[in-house]
């Protein structure tokens, strides 16, 4: 069993660098605050410096922990979408769950600059900007389940997905032709994506939803394997193909949708995490991959939220692109090394 | 798979309707000629899915699983590649694999489809042979669709023709006496031999 020795090394390995990501992550920002200072008022001490203690934790600690659950969230329904659709390029938002939270921000922002004389009121905050992206990918998410009672064919439905994307992104493209450049910009700034203001409620509710998510996943790990072999074998084995698709979709929608409806969405997280776990594991087994996922994905989400941030600067920068930056030379990296992509 | 047209399916002088996923997968193992949708699994772990039906929620294997899984490796001759990927595998390796994943379901039938498609002449007698031991050690039915209506004659013990008419079932050599064979093929372009069981093309 020296595999079994290998899987229990790199889960050590990723532990010890969530764990020291954490601790990087609060204590860099762009305040400076000495390193044993930030430790003490995680735990609990006293410290010289009010201001400190307030920064830490309202604004660094609730980061450092959406920062995981993003980054977990996110690799995970990447893993579960990866595995349904057969496709190494299928990621969290291949059925369209961030087109439709765009399209509900898009509405709220851009749509309340030309309707304005109607409503007349200023509604955007942070609430409701997650509350119209939760109902946008929820809305966007009951027409491909909707659908997918109809089409036997899994392939079918990633096309399905695809194709909402584009009808999203083209009221999107409508509605910023004919808003003010504010608004626009507002629009675009969500786009951006970001981790940094979430209340403490906020991350509560998302706590939950990775909650159920993860658990969800672990009751469909057994599916999950059986899929590798491809619906036929998976149904012949004694898989209820249609109740594991809706729960795997179901999943990735309150996973890939509640974190869209918070932070904005987050590219390639969910796309690469996947990959760079089967290189270090060597394994399709989704009882190694499952956990594997969600450390290595809160582990990267820590990383690019570090780097954001540039430390002792005031500035942050958006953390979409940081993901996609750090990212993409990574995978490209791997299958220049690997010569291909293993699935 | 293609449902039913018309007429009555009956396993065990049981409607098949009547049997849900769980319960056909503890009959009936499939080898068929669609890939794999993910050839990054091991040998070893693509066979061990066949225990799927037997395993708990999370699909832990137990000794007796393990020991299953080892005999159907054993049974293909896959010992020396059970830690192989399967994208490592030649298309006859992955055959056996398939097989051998088929075996370790242990279910009192096996169907195939089209076993021998894309192996060469030496594959495909090797895999039928294998299946012909499978049968025989084993007193499991195994069903399979093939083309290869010459090595079937050889090595089954019945066959059903489909000819488009009557579709004729029984032993090859009732089938050979019975003259079925002359007419599956048009006449013009080939010829069956009764003494050596072979097709010839005319010239």
């Amino acid at each position: 069993m020296e595999k079994n020795k290998t899987h229990i090394k790199a889960f050590t390995l990723l532990s010890l660098l969530l764990i020291v990501f954490f601790g990087i992550n609060i204590s860099l920002g762009s305040v400076s605050i000495p390193l044993f200072e930030t430790f003490s008022v995680i735990f609990g001490e006293t410290t010289s410096n009010n201001s400190w203690e307030y920064i830490i934790w309202n604004y660094r600690l609730p980061k450092a922990i959406t920062a995981i659950l993003v980054g977990s969230g996110l690799a995970l329904s990447g893993l579960l979408m990866q595995t349904l659709f057969k496709n190494p390029l299928a990621g969290p938002f291949v059925l369209g769950i961030s087109s439709g939270a765009s399209l509900g921000v898009a509405l709220l922002i851009m749509g309340s600059s030309i309707f304005s004389s109607y409503i007349g009121l200023q509604l955007v905050s942070n609430i409701s900007l997650a509350i119209v992206a939760s109902i946008g990918s929820f809305i966007v998410l009951l027409s491909v389940i909707i659908v997918a009672s109809k089409v036997k064919d899994t392939m079918a439905l990633l096309i399905i997905g695809l194709m909402f994307g584009s009808i999203t992104a083209a009221i999107v493209s409508v509605l910023s032709y004919f808003t003010n450049a504010e608004k626009l910009q507002q629009y675009v700034y969500w786009s951006f994506g970001s981790i940094g203001n979430l209340s403490w409620q906020q991350i509560a509710i998302l706590i939950v939803l990775c909650f159920v998510g993860v658990i969800l996943s672990i009751f469909s790990i057994k599916a999950l394997n059986a899929l590798l072999l491809g619906e036929n074998y998976a149904r012949s084995l004694g898989i209820k193909i249609k109740k594991a698709r809706y729960i795997i979709i179901i999943t990735t929608g309150l996973l890939a949708g509640g974190i869209t409806a918070f932070a904005g969405p987050i590219a390639f997280i969910g796309l690469a995490v996947p990959h760079l776990t089967r290189q270090i594991f060597n394994t399709t087994n989704h009882k190694i991959l499952v956990p594997a996922v969600l450390l290595y994905g809160a582990v990267l989400m820590l990383l690019c939220d570090t780097v954001a941030q540039l430390p002792n600067s005031a500035s942050v920068l958006p953390i979409n692109a940081i993901t996609s930056i750090i990212g993409a030379p990574v995978i490209i990296w791997l299958l220049v090394r690997k010569q291909k992509i293993i699935f | 798979m293609q449902e039913k047209i018309s007429g009555k399916l009956q396993l065990h002088n049981k409607n098949l309707d009547h049997f849900n996923v769980q319960e056909l997968a503890l009959e009936i193992s499939l080898v068929l000629t669609e890939k794999i949708a993910s050839k990054n699994l091991t040998v070893l772990e693509l066979i061990a899915l066949g225990r799927q039906p037997y395993t708990n929620w999370l699909g832990s294997l137990k000794n007796k699983d393990l020991s299953i899984i080892n005999n159907a490796i054993t049974k293909v001759n896959l010992d020396s590649l059970k830690h192989k990927k399967c994208y490592e595998l030649s298309d006859g390796q992955m055959q056996r694999v398939m097989i051998a994943r088929a075996l370790s379901q242990d279910t009192s039938i096996m169907l195939l489809d089209e076993p021998t498609t894309h192996l060469d002449f030496y594959h495909k007698a090797t895999i039928l042979k294998l299946l012909k031991s499978i049968a025989t050690t084993t007193n499991k039915t195994i069903l399979f669709t093939t083309h290869e209506i010459e090595l079937a004659i050889q090595l089954c013990d019945k066959m059903l023709l489909l000819n488009n008419t009557n579709n004729p079932y029984g032993k090859p050599s009732e089938l050979i006496k019975e003259k079925h064979f002359e007419t599956l093929f048009p006449k013009d372009i080939i010829n069956f031999d009764a003494n050596t069981a072979s097709f010839k093309v005319n010239k």
